[in-house]
């Protein structure tokens, strides 16, 4: 027994010393080095930018650190207009998104038991099944000469092909049609959960079928709504190949912005602040997220 | 289905009503009329379409064929939300979003009454049954007995012209049942509009209802009054279904039936007839003696075991044939007879008019 | 239900499926197309396809992709499977909320804020210790492992939760040590759950563009990199084959996860 335990404790150790370890090192790790980084400023050389920490002179290392680089994210209105229109963005697609997802779970819902595993199915494969080209079938058919545009003219709607791709459209478009799937789930989850006589009950007190949808339904779905909302919203904000591939120059999305700033100035500083920016919008929503998941397993 | 009609004309009438579900008859041509002022029982065995009819009344399913009015307006294809019906529901179905006073005025609310109404209704409501401080309360914070007043006050807040209860009491423990049964009687009886209930239980029913209508395989077997059910079944299965009966099969000729398992003439009331029947003599019209009694209809039995009920005690008997018989003596009478014991001999017998002919 | 609300359900799903569906099913047809133009049809033929075996970049980079997502994806379900322990089993005396979090943040940050941190760590260890001596193969395996980890973890814990833990004392009562019980009768009952883990860290790796483009080094460029920087111009019948053969191949994968997984938690993926 006591030789036992000690296995047991051996176990412990290196499942929690293995996982503690890899966490430091490759989450907890480079999250601070992206805030110390936020913190100094650029220069050219290698790395391009300035140690936190100097030992040039003296006994005590002289500390570098600024808020330069927040500050500039703060006064230029490229930065601000990026934050505004990646909220805007975000924003508005999750609430398209759910206008679209919604009656989709809810039809999965009523649908008979054993249909609803292979529709559900259904909306969860395209999620998994490249990303990129996902959106790059988007590309073919917004293009000027894309599908879309062919047909319209074909039926004569349209004379002149309109402009789908790098329009802020095409990014909301892309956006519903990635995260359908992050949307429908939750919702379906609380929905397959409701008690329908509840409805019968609304209907036998006199409510006619939208009424009770707007009074027993939609309230009982909230939190579906609310997790499926955020899980949509948290993504799109940082999101970078949809703007880049369908938004085009004149969309302007923090995560397109961090790329442009890494890789075409080289200003690793002020793409660490953008960071941190973004994980600080990006973690106050998911926090939300969070207690709404937990409330509604409690609730359950 | 031909018990005695009032002069008033029936609060509900159900025409040839039949529901099939899919391939599955659920109720099979039904026709029933029930009276203002009834508390109304419909039982049966689970799959017997007593809910099914329920909810048909309801509006939540159409018939297929077949007509439903209520207080004279044909309601047959009218929605649920268009009815002047009111349901509890066996799960109670309590909006758990809402409060308790929100849900009783819920369909207030879609009346779209005034708010002060409402306010007054609802509070009216939930004295009713001694709820007004439980009213900011929602469901989950409620014990089982409380959630069934709530959803009781918010299907009479309307004043419904039937309450239609399925399996109301199902959900709460015995004790809580029994004394839940009482105060439902009484409430129909100051409320006065007319309840329809739907239960699997007969002796619920039996203790509740004014009258029962007993359903098997969809269709109605017997409508009548407690009492009717009781002593007079015409079914061997209304007889089975409403306590326990003691059947003997035989041929009939007059008032003379040949019983070959109980290797007897039986001698029976009333009418004339012919043609294979079942003698029913419930247990406590048995009479057991150690003598044998001079009188019609006397069997000598061999007692196999007694079960002790408190108030009274179930004897149990074997013909010389086989036969399983059931007597069940008072405690007067079990003493009377001294020290019972296993393979005693004693004679079984029943007044002719305690016994019920069941045709096969 | 009536029947004019299951007709507007029906036909609720259908166009929702429509638009999932089409924009690929479109893909797919092109690619078959003759045509250098991508949206005239001219006729069908194999032409794009036959292309894609001579493109050699191509090719390497698929070689390089299945390589790092095959590695990557086993590290992850390594570090799942005892990270699912050490959140569902060994509850972590050290806040176990924050240590969760931990687990799960890389499920929610975007994208470019973990390419972007992985790189910096790189540097940063690069400069400080000469290790990782230089960045291409190694740093993208081990970044799709760090975000692989997360997913892994939360399909095994799942599965973990639903284990009866007094498996673990009966077999202990039976006289097995506590790793002989863990290999013996938790691991086989975990092995849906981690196959299925292992399917889901190889297919996001195979599928990652972002991170693999900030902590990559010269010359190692994986499928999505090349076909990222090839959609960026534009429109071609190639990566129209291409992404066929990914949807199709990646399709599969998340069938054989689907069917793996299925019994026992429905609905749950």
């Amino acid at each position: 027994m006591t030789l036992a335990a000690g296995e047991a404790r051996g176990m412990r150790r290196v499942m929690l010393g293995a996982t503690t370890a890899w966490l430091a090192v490759f989450t907890l790790a480079p999250f601070l080095i992206v805030l110390a980084i936020s913190l100094v400023e650029a220069r050219f050389g290698v790395p391009p930018y300035e140690p936190l920490f100097a030992w040039s002179k003296g006994l005590w290392p002289v500390f570098n650190g600024t808020l330069a680089n927040y500050a500039t994210l703060g006064s230029d209105p490229l930065y601000l207009e990026a934050f505004a229109s990646s909220l805007r963005i975000a924003a508005t697609s999750a609430l398209i998104t759910l206008i679209v997802a919604y009656p989709m779970a809810y039809a999965i819902a009523r649908a008979r038991a054993e249909l609803r595993f292979g529709l559900l199915m259904l909306i969860i494969l395209p999620f998994w099944t490249s990303f990129l080209i996902r959106v790059y079938a988007w590309m073919g058919l917004l293009n000027s000469n894309g599908l879309i545009n062919a047909l319209l003219i074909k039926l004569g709607v349209i004379n002149e092909p309109l402009t789908l791709l790098n329009t802020e459209f095409a990014v909301h478009l892309g956006i519903v049609y990635s995260y359908l799937p992050f949307m429908v789930l939750p919702i379906y989850a609380v929905l397959e959960r409701m008690d329908w006589t509840l409805l019968e009950a609304a209907e036998d007190l006199g409510a006619r079928p939208f009424s009770a949808f707007r009074r027993v339904t939609l309230p009982l779905s909230l939190p579906g709504i609310v997790a499926g909302w955020l899980l949509v919203f948290i993504p799109a904000l940082g999101e970078f190949i949809i703007p880049d591939l369908l938004g085009g120059p004149g969309t302007l999305m923090l995560g397109h912005v961090l790329w442009t700033e890494f890789f075409s100035n080289h200003d690793w500083p002020l793409a660490s602040a953008l960071a941190v920016s973004l994980l600080v919008m990006v973690l106050v929503p998911a926090a939300f997220l969070y207690r709404v998941l937990r409330r509604a397993e409690v609730a359950s | 289905m031909d018990r005695p009609t009032e002069g008033a004309p029936p609060v509900i009438r159900i025409e040839g009503v039949a529901k099939s579900f899919g391939a599955v008859p659920a109720v099979a041509g039904v026709s029933l009329d029930i009276a203002r002022g009834d508390f109304f029982c419909l039982v049966g065995a689970s799959g017997s379409g007593k809910t099914t009819l329920l909810r048909l009344i309801a509006g939540f399913e159409r018939p297929d064929t077949g007509r439903i009015v209520i207080d004279g307006e044909d309601m047959t294809s009218r929605p649920p939300y268009a009815r002047p019906v009111n349901m509890m529901f066996q799960s109670y179905a309590l909006f758990p979003h809402l409060t308790v006073a929100d849900n009783v005025g819920f369909g207030l609310e879609e009346e779209r009454r005034p708010r002060t109404e409402i306010r007054e209704r609802v509070a009216a409501a939930l004295d009713l049954f001694d709820m007004g401080g439980l009213a900011a309360r929602k469901p989950h914070q409620l014990s089982g007995g409380q959630r069934q007043r709530v959803a009781l006050a918010r299907a009479l807040v309307k004043n419904p012209k039937i309450l239609l209860l399925d399996e109301p009491l199902a959900a709460l423990d015995k004790k809580l049942r029994e004394k839940a049964q009482l105060e439902l009687v009484a409430l129909r009886e100051r409320v006065g509009i007319t309840f329809v209930m739907v239960t699997h239980d007969q002796e619920e029913a039996m203790s509740m209802a004014t009258h029962i209508a007993l359903m098997r395989d969809g269709a109605l077997c017997q409508v009548g009054t407690p009492r009717q059910l009781y002593d007079a079944p015409q079914s061997r299965f209304a007889a089975d279904f409403f306590g326990v009966a003691n059947l003997f099969e035989g041929r009939r000729s007059g008032n003379a039936v040949e019983c070959a398992e109980a290797a007897a003439t039986l001698v029976v009331d009333g009418g004339a007839g012919e043609g294979e029947v079942a003698v029913m003599v419930r247990p406590e019209q048995m009479m057991v003696s150690r003598e044998r009694p001079a009188r019609a209809n006397v069997l000598p039995a061999a007692l196999t075991n007694i079960v002790f009920l408190g108030n009274a005690s179930i004897c149990h008997f074997t013909l010389p044939g086989g036969k399983a018989v059931q007597a069940r003596l008072s405690p007067t009478d079990l003493a009377a007879l001294g020290a019972l014991s296993a393979g005693d001999q004693v004679y079984l017998s029943f007044d002719p008019a305690a016994a019920r002919v069941l045709a096969s | 239900m009536t029947g004019r609300r299951s007709i507007a359900l029906l036909s609720v799903l259908g166009f929702g499926y429509a638009f999932l569906y089409l924009p690929i099913a479109i893909l797919i047809v092109y690619s078959f197309n003759d045509s250098r133009l991508v949206t005239v049809w001219s006729h069908a033929s194999l032409r794009w396809y036959a292309a894609l075996l001579d493109n050699d970049q191509m090719l390497d980079a698929a070689w390089l992709s299945l390589r790092v997502a095959a590695v990557s994806a086993t590290l992850s379900v390594a570090l799942g499977t005892a990270a699912a322990f050490a959140l569902q089993r060994l509850r972590p005396f050290f806040a176990d909320r924050g240590y969760e979090a931990l687990v799960m943040i890389p499920l929610i940050v975007p994208e470019v804020l973990i390419g972007l941190s992985l790189l910096l760590l790189f540097v940063v260890l690069g400069n400080a210790i000469g290790w990782p001596s230089e960045r291409g193969a190694l740093t993208i395996t081990l970044a799709h492992a760090s975000f692989g980890t997360a997913y892994a973890t939360v399909v095994i814990r799942a599965r973990l939760s639903q284990l009866d833990p007094s498996l673990d004392e009966a077999a202990a009562i039976l006289g097995a040590t506590p790793w002989r019980a863990f290999r013996r009768v938790t691991l086989p009952l975990l092995m849906p759950a981690i196959a299925a883990g292992w399917l889901l860290a190889f297919t996001l790796s195979l599928d990652d563009v972002v991170v693999a483009s900030f902590v990559t080094g010269p010359g190692a460029s994986t499928l999505p990199i090349v076909v990222f920087s090839s959609v960026r111009l534009g429109v071609s019948p190639q990566i129209n084959s291409l992404g066929t053969l990914i949807v199709v191949f990646v399709s599969c994968l998340i069938l054989a996860a689907t069917l793996i997984t299925r019994p026992g938690d429905r609905g749950k993926v």
